[in-house]
């Protein structure tokens, strides 16, 4: 069971998060009018790495709040852990968003990414 | 030989307490032994070997180890209330009036009737079970049960409920070491003095690991068991370091999350019901240092699983801690040094060590030296070929052996014994290691795998690193412990470094760690089988299986594992798993390093369910959620039915009223008067903040950002993929303010669901989520009586339910409680739900049950529910969906704006093949016999009388018998469904019974233009 460290709430067991899967998945809207192919590539094509793989969490029996993080999916060894709407810092955290086949996807292309606003 | 006399050798300084005298029965047989005896060393000391019958064979089979590594001595233990299967009675400590059996046999050990299959062997070869697949499934189907009764290890209690108590225990600690012999002690005794927060654990009953089976020397000028005390003593007085026996780590998992199963009471013959049976530790550990130590490895040669033939270490370890010689002719085969001190203890013991073969040509040691100088006949080069005997070994065949050659080189020798030590060589306890993925790296001088000891972690040390010789050991451990402690201190200044540490001295005759490898002895006669010769005692798997499955094809380490179920047994392999490598590298013309190892999985020794579940078991398995209204449907007779954690009302039978006539009761009074429907389940969520409008148009599929304030309105909510997800009534209590809610099963899952949105998809919106289910009580009023009831309860304005119309909340106060009333209905009826602050929700439902009396209102539960909305035809999220199910194929496409750009599933609706004609689609049924009540989840056919597999048109997704209508309705899911109304199906039903006849018809039975609704 690994030991994350929530951004909010400081370091907590595993079993108090869930993992929400891939992060940095921009959203299509409706008005894009994508062909159904490209469409589905967005619905359901996932990402499933061995290496450095960048996912979303939740921290679902603490604060509820949701943030990122890169972690290895062979060691299992937690490299960064940063905010939603924002990109990875860590050169192994860059690495594996460009490795990512999504960002060749045409849908992304046309999609905007959620970003982080000033409440 | 008499079996009767004692194998009792005179004391010795073992563990055992010969003042203290244990009664125990076994196999229905009463017998003595002393307090620190194991069942396995109280047995040996009567003599008796054969204690089981094997798994797929039923051969007879003996003790063979000492310790967890036991394939053999499973045995079941019978409590007063329960009894418990599988346990290794190498582990069992006896108590007065313990009571134990042997399992896999009938009738008796001595005479099993499944012991056929050894004689029908060939029928069980690698991969029997997947070979047994392949057969037509009507074989298997025959097969099966012949199988299952032959296969399985052990017999569960019948009673369900365990009367012992279990626990579970968290803790944290800056060290943990596991096993407390030479290596573990040594470096707890270090971090001991560092002041570090140190646990150490070991599975047996006391700590000093294989220095309480070896101690035959002095360890820094004091005899070993007193520096052994000392230390222990010395851990024990700390008050920094917790010192756990009887424990057993099974897993070690990430970040150093530790399970620890600790057996507390189980040793005990008269328990402390104060104490659990076991504690789960659920421990994390800054850093683990393993001193697992090694497990022996038997020799592979013909007949080598038949009882008398034991581990060599286990042999001198019931000489050395238990007085208990096992045999007194002895032979002993060997391809190392370490069963010469087995020898000499044998001899010393009294008993007769006949000869010791020995596979290596020319050995030499101080050690050996010393056993020649007694006079033992040391045959080198040598080996035994077979193993002879029924029910015990009797003789052994033995042959010069050319181990490169794998073939015997001379004629055979036959000698008769009773006893026979083998040792193959040692394999560290590397199972913690590879549970947390370590690499194993295969050493070529002592011949065994071992930790690469790369982690940051964790670190092996002794024996579990590969390391063998007790010199080395020390000076080891007091390393590995310094840099250990270096690493802590740098991230806690509490602990110190200074520490002076050194390294005990020993004077102990030294041994030559060089075993020779030989991982299966071929006897090169044709009457010799290698179909005996066992590789997997637990598994019954045999180096013929391995060859086998060679022959088929297969090379992977991994595959022949699975295939030949090698290692795959409740002991993991542990005095398996490094003879099937080292088979399946001679048979590929491998090298062990080249030919790899298989992973070991947590956990190491298997922990009883009982352990894992703990304390949540019955009430407290998991949390019953009651509602304000709860006491009054309990002392009006509800029955209640669990909704996810929420217990609901379910129906008030009143005096011997059946299930359906109550049922029948209450959904006439609500159409005709009136009913109460406790709804305070339903999921509710304050919508709030500027954007909240703007959030709810996009994950309803209607339009929520015209609704003006004081309205309601109902909204599907879809997933990304269009498939229905949930559904409710929101209202617009103010401009930037909603209440919400949801299905009572899925208001967690909405939650979630909406908080993801706003969280990672939508992060400009300015929207606040709270969920408000438990702060508000909920009465839901129907029928036509509703309105005059609801005047009737007004505490002021009672002229507001005048002009009150349907999909509007109005605040108000009711019996002087403050309520928000909402006009919407889930019966069909006009009705009104009263939401008042959750305290307040017993007052409210008495006082309109008070009120109601004289308008017949009758309360309803929720069966009653479920046939006033299916007479409806309104859907139940869950029932009439099941997340393949779309807004169109319900029929409801009037519920998707056409106006709104985009909303949650807007894109995937439209989908080509979300349009498909042949979908599943909502109809209603009407079945040819009104009384006939069709089952749900069952099937519908066109035609009856087609073959088998027919094909299914769809299934029933609600069935009731509705009491308005006098007939049996039902709504369904079918293929195509909306075009085909007033077509006949057919539902097939079980055992013989006659399909039920039904037509197809619209879902909406009663009230089709809904005038009592909106009234
Ligand atoms: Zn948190």
């Amino acid at each position: 069971m690994l030991k994350i460290k929530c951004p909010f709430c400081g370091v907590r067991d595993e079993s108090e998060f869930s993992c929400g899967g891939e992060a940095h998945i921009a959203r299509p809207t409706t008005d894009l009018k994508l062909t159904d192919k490209i469409f589905s590539e967005y619905l359901f094509m996932k990402y499933n790495p061995k290496g450095v793989f960048l996912e979303r969490w939740c921290h679902t029996s603490g604060c509820r709040r949701w943030f990122n993080l890169a972690r290895d999916t062979v060691s299992h060894e937690i490299i960064e852990i940063y905010p939603m709407g924002v990109f990875p810092k860590t050169v192994k955290g860059k690495k594996a968003y460009q490795a990512n086949w999504r960002r060749k996807s045409k849908y992304e292309a046309v999609s905007k990414p959620a970003k982080r606003t000033k409440k | 030989m008499n079996r009767l006399l004692s194998h009792r050798i005179s004391s010795n300084g073992a563990v055992i307490d010969r003042q203290k005298l244990v009664h125990f029965e076994f196999d229905q047989k009463k017998y003595t032994g002393y307090e620190g005896d194991t069942l396995a060393s109280a047995l040996l000391a009567h003599g008796i070997h054969l204690v089981g019958r094997s798994f797929k064979y039923h051969r007879p089979r003996g003790i063979f180890g000492s310790g967890s590594e036991e394939p053999n001595a499973l045995v079941r233990l019978i409590g007063d209330k329960s009894s418990e299967p599988n346990l290794r009675a190498t582990q069992i400590e006896i108590y007065d009036g313990l009571i134990a059996e042997s399992q896999n046999r009938f009738p008796s050990l001595k005479i099993d009737f499944l012991s056929i299959n050894n004689v029908f062997r060939r029928f069980f070869p690698a991969g029997f079970y997947y070979k047994t697949f392949m057969w037509p499934a009507s074989f298997w189907m025959f097969y099966e049960k012949l199988i299952r009764k032959a296969a399985g290890l052990g017999k569960l209690s019948k009673k369900y409920h365990r009367p012992e108590r279990y626990e579970h225990k968290y803790a944290h600690c800056d060290l943990l070491v596991v096993g407390s012999g030479a290596a573990g002690l040594q470096t707890a005794i270090i971090a001991a003095k560092s002041g570090a927060r140190v646990v150490i654990a070991d599975e047996q009953h006391r700590f000093g690991g294989w220095l309480l089976t070896d101690n035959d020397f002095n360890i820094n000028q004091i005899p070993a068991a007193s520096w052994v005390h000392e230390t222990v003593k010395n851990l024990q007085s700390a008050p920094n370091v917790t010192c756990l026996s009887r424990t057993t780590v099974s897993s070690m998992m990430d970040d150093n999350f530790v399970i620890m199963a600790e057996r507390v009471t189980e040793h005990l013959g008269k328990k402390d019901m104060l104490l659990p049976k076991q504690r789960l530790w659920k421990l994390r550990a800054s850093k683990v240092i393993l001193a697992t130590g090694a497990i022996e490895r038997p020799l592979v040669f013909s007949g080598n699983d038949l009882p008398g033939i034991m581990l060599s270490s286990a042999i001198r370890t019931y000489i050395n801690r238990y007085d208990v010689l096992s045999g007194r002719r002895a032979i002993i085969f060997t391809n190392n040094d370490d069963a010469y001190f087995t020898a000499l203890a044998i001899h010393k013991a009294g008993g007769f060590v006949r000869c010791i073969v020995d596979l290596r040509v020319n050995p030499k040691s101080q050690i050996i030296t010393k056993v020649r100088k007694i006079g033992i006949n040391i045959l080198a080069g040598h080996a035994v070929i077979a193993a002879h005997g029924l029910r015990h070994i009797a003789s052994v065949d033995i042959a010069k052996y050319n181990s490169g050659k794998q073939a015997p080189t001379s004629s055979i020798l036959h000698m008769d014994c009773n006893l026979l030590a083998m040792s193959g060589g040692l394999n560290p306890v590397v199972h913690l290691h590879s549970q947390r993925k370590g690499k194993l790296v295969w050493d070529e001088r002592t011949s065994c795998y071992r930790p690469d000891n790369k982690s940051d972690e964790w670190v092996s040390v002794g024996a579990a690193n590969g390391t063998f010789e007790l010199e080395r050991i020390f000076i080891e451990a007091t390393k590995i412990a310094s840099t250990t402690i270096m690493k802590l201190a740098k991230e806690n200044n509490k602990i110190k470094t200074k520490e002076l540490v050194t390294v005990p001295q020993i004077d102990k005759d030294k041994q030559n760690w060089t075993p020779l490898p030989t991982w299966l002895i071929q006897a090169g006669q044709p009457h010799v089988s290698d179909k005996t010769a066992f590789v997997d005692f637990q598994n019954d798997s045999t180096a013929a299986d391995i060859k086998l499955a060679v022959k088929e094809g297969y090379s992977s380490v991994e595959h022949v594992k699975r295939y030949t179920t090698t290692g795959m047994a409740t002991d993991q392999g542990k005095t398996s798993n490094i003879n099937a490598i080292g088979i399946l590298a001679s048979c590929l013309n491998k090298s062990i390093a080249e030919t790899g190892v298989t992973t070991f999985r947590p956990p190491y020794t298997p922990v009883s369910l009982g352990a894992i579940a703990g304390r949540n078991i019955g009430g407290l398995f998991d949390p019953v959620r009651k509602t304000r209204m709860h006491s009054w449907h309990q002392s009006n007779g509800a029955k209640f039915e669990h909704v996810g954690q929420w217990m609901r009302a379910w129906y008030y039978p009143r005096d011997g009223e059946s299930f359906q006539q109550a049922v029948n009761r209450e959904v006439y009074a609500t159409r005709h008067y009136a009913g109460l429907l406790d709804a305070s389940t339903l999921g509710k969520i304050e919508v709030k903040g500027p954007d909240s409008a703007e959030f709810l148009n996009r994950v309803y599929t209607n339009n929520f950002a015209d609704l003006p304030i004081g309205k309601a309105r109902y909204g599907l909510m879809l997933k990304e993929d269009g498939m229905v997800f949930d559904d409710g009534v929101t209202t617009r209590l103010a401009e930037d303010h909603f209440y919400m809610t949801t299905t009572t099963g899925g208001a967690a899952g909405v939650l979630s669901w909406l908080e993801e949105l706003l969280q990672t998809e939508w992060l400009d919106l300015r929207v606040y989520l709270t969920s408000v289910t438990e702060q508000w009580s909920v009465a839901s009023l129907s029928g036509p009586n509703s309105r005059s009831i609801l005047t009737a309860c007004m505490s002021e304005n009672k002229n507001i339910t005048d002009d009150f119309p349907f999909m509007t909340m109005k605040k108000s106060f009711i019996a002087g409680i403050p309520a928000r009333i909402f006009r919407i209905s889930f019966t069909g009826e006009m009705a009104f739900e009263i939401n008042v602050p959750a305290r307040y929700g017993a007052a409210l439902w008495s006082h309109l049950m008070k009120i109601g009396k004289e308008f017949n209102l009758t309360a309803y539960g929720t069966e009653a529910m479920h046939v006033l909305r299916a007479e409806k035809g309104f859907i139940i999220v869950g029932q009439e969906t099941d997340g393949t199910v779309t807004p169109h194929d319900l029929d409801m496409g009037w519920i998707i704006s056409n106006k709104k750009s985009d909303f949650i599933g807007k894109r995937a609706l439209e989908r080509k093949s979300m349009n498909e004609p042949q979908r599943k689609q909502l109809v209603g049924l009407l079945t040819a016999d009104p009384s006939k009540v069709i089952p749900e989840g069952a099937h519908a056919v066109l035609d009856p009388n087609q073959e088998m597999p027919m094909e299914m048109l769809g299934h029933i997704s609600s069935s009731y018998y509705s009491p308005n209508l006098k007939h049996s309705i039902a709504l369904a899911l079918l293929k195509g469904g909306l075009n085909r109304k007033g077509q006949t199906v057919y539902i097939p039903m079980l055992d013989g019974q006659q399909p039920i006849e039904a037509k197809i018809v619209d879902p909406v039975f009663f009230d089709k233009k809904g005038e009592r609704l909106r009234g």
